[in-house]
């Protein structure tokens, strides 16, 4: 193995792949890397359908979608390291990056003049979202359970309850109990649900199953190691239990569906800043790491994308970012301009933008809001929003032609109309 | 007398999650509002007349490189069905290798659609290569 490749990709999922097969085409020699025995990431296992909407205009299933991309992978020059753990990562110079990796065959070097990192994200743990108790058998997190039900035909439990009411929970009680399990409940620490109105509908009524509302789980209790029920207490105004409201709820299982983090530790340690408010990755518009120069990142180790196509998306803009980096020997310097997360917004990536080409904004709020416009300072873009939630990634391109209409930093605001 | 009644419904069609107001007059739809699409219109006339779901789930598939394939119904099918098509498939196995699209029941419990395959499982004489 001794070549130096233009590119190495880290992580076969659909941002990943996506990006191997735009900088193949572009020929560049591409490697990509995945740690498990097969490439897809998250899709593989996720075996409903609300992928793909935006862009292949169709509803596929997770699976379905990813395959579309594999199919491509494998019709191209582009080497593939299954099995392959990337431990770390080790940047030389501008055009020299180390790749440690991990493999049954042993561990080596790879070299490669840039890399896509596409590691996507990991779950939360219980112990993140403040459940506390002794380790016993019967708490999934839902990636967890998905996967084991999924794609090894195995049931984690049949008495259910799920903590958290983001579309990962809500798709995954439907699962449960399409495969005969009993799902005693969702709780919801939040006064409102996090997912999609569509999979309350679909996912949680369909089914007659319960949401709890500001609700949280105080204690799992458990009996032979494994959970045998778990304590619910509504919470007040700042989210703490409200004493006397404890209620003991019969299950075995468990479920953990609180939210993803972007995989940021390889990262982190060569040198990459983080936004804590993404808790991803501090970039350019070309998706560079504004501190370590041809490191480019996409997907959900960016930020946490509600649709693959977005993941999609960033992968192709890193593989054209990675071309002309290696066309120039570098990004070429611009006077960066600064885009601010201002009133109501939670965050915004990219962190900066050129001025050189349109960009995509991708933004959340930081609270529910009725009536308001999404508004981008200096450039005088607005859009009203009628109803926008904090779970609802919103994506706005910004044109060439709006970003030189003004000169100085970008304040992205939601104001109440 | 007639009855009249104003159903609300949720548009589970695209994320956007339109709310639609079917109004009904002695069970006859008189007016649709609320929608943003047509297809939306659509959805919401058949949910308050027999609603509909496509269903995904798994069967389980024997010496393949995954135990499990995941599959749906080629269509929509009644909601009061879901449990029942879920049920019957559990008792259900099948063989590698299969690819996407590939039928696995025609004409499930004579419901009028098919289940399909939404994921591959190809042959592997070393089962479940990833536990080993
Ligand atoms: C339960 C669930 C349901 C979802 N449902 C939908 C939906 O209905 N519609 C939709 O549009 N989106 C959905 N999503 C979101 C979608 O799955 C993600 O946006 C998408 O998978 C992100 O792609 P990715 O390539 O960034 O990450 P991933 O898919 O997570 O892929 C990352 C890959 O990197 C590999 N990797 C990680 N670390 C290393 C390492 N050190 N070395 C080598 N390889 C490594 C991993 O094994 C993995 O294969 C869902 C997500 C979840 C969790
Ligand atoms: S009516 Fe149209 S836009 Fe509205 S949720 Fe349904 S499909 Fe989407």
């Amino acid at each position: 193995m001794n070549k130096t490749y233009d590119v190495a990709v880290i992580g076969g999922g659909p941002a990943g792949l996506a990006a191997a097969i735009k900088t193949a085409d572009k020929g560049l020699k591409t490697v990509v890397i995945e740690a498990m025995n097969r490439l897809g990431g998250i899709p593989i296992q996720c075996i409903h359908t609300g992928f793909g909407l935006h862009y292949f205009k169709e509803d596929l299933t997770g699976p379905e979608f990813v395959y579309r991309f594999i199919d491509k992978v494998m019709d191209r020059d582009i080497d593939l390291l299954l099995e392959t753990y990337v431990e770390e990562i080790i940047n030389e110079s501008m055009m020299s990056k180390k790749i440690k990796i991990i493999s049954p065959k042993g561990s080596w070097i790879i070299e490669s003049k840039t890399i896509i990192y596409a590691a996507g994200a990991r779950e939360r743990h219980r112990y993140e979202i403040g459940i506390p108790g002794f380790n016993v058998a019967g708490v999934y997190t839902a990636g967890e359970a998905q996967a084991m039900m999924d794609l090894y035909g195995i049931m984690p439990g049949k008495k259910i309850l799920i903590i958290g009411s983001g579309d990962v929970g809500l798709i995954m009680a439907r699962r449960f109990v399409l495969e005969g399990a009993e799902v005693v409940g969702v709780v919801e620490i939040l006064g409102y649900p996090s997912g999609l109105t569509r999979n309350i509908v679909q996912c949680l009524q369909d089914f007659g199953i319960p949401l709890l509302l500001r609700h949280t789980v105080t204690e799992i209790k458990a009996n032979n190691g494994r959970v045998s029920s778990a304590i619910i207490s509504e919470v007040d105004e700042s989210l703490n239990p409200t004493p006397g409201t404890e209620k003991e709820v019969k299950c075995d299982t468990i479920i953990i569906a609180a939210g993803l983090r972007p995989r940021t530790k390889l990262l982190k340690k060569m040198g990459v800043l983080i936004d804590p408010r993404t808790r991803g990755p501090i970039v350019n518009d070309y998706l560079e790491s504004i501190s370590v120069p041809g490191v480019f990142i996409a997907g959900n180790a960016l930020v946490i994308n509600d649709y693959v196509d977005y993941a999609v998306e960033q992968g192709e803009t890193a593989a054209e970012s990675v071309h002309e980096y290696i066309e120039n020997k570098g990004v070429l310097s611009a006077e960066w301009r600064k885009v601010i997360p201002g009133s109501n917004i939670l965050f915004v990536v990219p962190h900066y933008v050129s001025g050189r080409k349109d960009v995509v904004l991708y933004s959340r709020v930081s609270r529910p809001l009725e009536n308001t416009y999404f508004q981008i300072g200096g450039i005088g873009k607005k859009i009203p929003l009628i109803k926008i939630m904090p779970s609802t990634m919103l994506r706005i391109v910004l044109r060439k032609t709006e970003l030189s209409k003004y000169i100085g930093d970008i304040v992205v605001e939601a104001v109440e109309k | 007398m007639k009855s009249y009644v104003e159903k609300r419904v949720i548009c589970i069609i695209c994320p956007r999650g339109c709310e639609i107001r079917v109004r009904l007059v002695d069970g006859k739809i008189i007016s649709v509002e609320g929608y943003s699409c047509p297809m939306g219109k659509k959805y919401a006339e058949q949910e308050v007349c027999s609603p509909k779901r496509v269903l995904m789930t798994i069967v389980r598939c024997e010496n393949g490189d995954l135990p499990v394939v995941s599959v749906k119904t080629s269509g929509p099918v009644p909601k009061d069905k879901l449990l029942e098509i879920s049920r019957y498939l559990a008792g259900i196995k099948v063989k590698p290798p299969i690819r996407i699209g590939d039928v696995i029941i025609r004409n499930v419990l004579d419901l009028g659609v098919d289940i399909v395959a939404t994921r591959p499982c190809m042959p592997v004489e070393n089962k479940y290569s990833d536990q080993k």
